[in-house]
């Protein structure tokens, strides 16, 4: 499919710029720019395919169809469906919160969402898509989906709603029981479309730097470091290198966009797809900005318990990523 | 008419904050512009996406930085 971007990157770093094809510096910038076209490519089309999916989905419509709806059960699995599309934003998490708890949404379900919404969204999905094929990418999207939902699942059987920040219990006691009726924005598609459009090529202007930075990153591993050197220390037999690499993840918030370029260089260069997708998951899915801001409406024990349980769950899923593979 | 920019300080939420100043700036809009930052105040307005954007107390956008003609149109009608 990018075969003509290949002879493009070819013409350029071969021809035009006249480098010897065998040279470390003349690979890492072939693949620099090969890298980068298609990425930014795939980026779009998928950050401009969810952008229509949300604009007929939005967050109010979503907390409407899982206050109201009995779902016997499958209310988690929705909830961390619903959150693959919702572009996801930290500082929107507490409002989203309030808005869902208060709406009568079971605090699991609340947090199936949390988790998936960060961990799922269009920008990873774009990005694997183009650094890891559409065979990892369905696994990581199914995966991460799971694992927001068995997350919920656990996090409700543990009654956690004594822990929540005493004003968040108030607007809980008051809640009101009858809902407001979801009035859909009747926007024509070609209304829409600008909107979308305009706010896909946002979302990559804001991403853009840290792609760059990490694909050159990337580019540079890629004709420098020897196949296989990580191989030692990461191998698949080295049961600690998941929990570690996970817990390495969770403190380290970094944009997915400048991470990811370098992860899949280190997968091309002999570390287990489990690992780097666990490593991956604790960068995107957990975030210490997020959980100051969770802190306005849950005590440090419930943010605590929260963030082990998606930790625990996601190490779990890195091992299983290693067997499988 | 009194305008309310709802975010809890997001780099969205200040952009949303510039666009909105510089358009009533640029068209003379008598406004009264707001930031209402504190979460419970935000919840108020029942928004589950921020930033959002208020005029005389009527949600008009929410979770998204519109465009400045856009926030235009709103101010106008």
């Amino acid at each position: 499919m990018f075969d003509w971007l290949q002879h493009i990157a070819d013409y350029i770093v071969f021809d035009a710029f006249g480098m010897n094809a065998s040279s470390h510096l003349a690979e890492a910038l072939n693949f620099f720019i090969y890298d980068s076209i298609k990425i930014l490519i795939l980026l779009f089309v998928i950050i401009f395919f969810m952008g229509i999916v949300n604009s007929y989905f939005p967050i109010d419509k979503v907390q409407n169809y899982l206050s109201r709806k009995k779902l016997y059960g499958l209310e988690y699995l929705m909830a961390s469906l619903f959150g693959t599309v919702t572009p996801f934003c930290s500082c929107s998490s507490v409002p989203l919160f309030i808005g869902f708890v208060s709406g009568g949404i079971p605090l699991g379900v609340t947090f199936a969402f949390l988790i998936t919404s960060p961990l799922v969204n269009e920008v990873a999905v774009g990005l694997f898509v183009g650094l890891f094929g559409v065979k990892t990418t369905v696994i990581y999207v199914v995966s991460g989906v799971l694992l927001g939902a068995i997350s919920g699942m656990i996090l409700q059987t543990f009654k956690l709603e004594k822990y929540l920040s005493p004003w968040v219990k108030e607007i809980l006691a008051n809640a009101q029981k009858e809902q407001d009726v979801f009035v859909a924005d009747k926007q024509s598609f070609s209304n829409r479309l600008p909107v979308i459009w305009y706010e896909a090529l946002k979302i990559i202007k804001g991403i853009l730097p840290y792609l760059l930075i990490g694909i050159a990153v990337g580019g540079l591993m890629h004709g420098y470091v020897p196949e296989g050197f990580f191989e030692q220390y990461m191998s698949k037999d080295n049961w600690l290198a998941v929990p570690i690499s996970t817990l390495l993840a969770v403190p380290m918030y970094s944009n997915a966009s400048g991470i990811l370029p370098v992860v899949q260089v280190l997968v091309a260069k002999g570390i287990p797809l489990g690992t780097a997708i666990a490593f991956m998951m604790g960068v995107v899915g957990l975030s210490l900005p997020e959980a100051m801001l969770l802190k306005k409406v849950m005590t440090w024990k419930l943010i605590a318990i929260f963030f082990g349980t998606v930790t625990v769950c996601i190490i779990i899923s890195g091992y299983l990523f290693n067997i499988i593979f | 008419m009194e305008i309310k920019i709802l975010g809890t300080g997001c780099p969205n939420c200040i952009t949303l904050e510039k666009r909105v100043r510089k358009v009533v700036v640029e068209n003379a809009i008598d406004a009264k512009i707001t930031l209402v930052k504190d979460i419970v105040d935000i919840m108020a307005y029942k928004v589950m996406s921020t930033p959002a954007l208020i005029v005389d107390e009527v949600v008009k956008i929410k979770g998204r930085v519109p465009r400045n003609e856009e926030i235009l149109e709103v101010l106008k009608n």
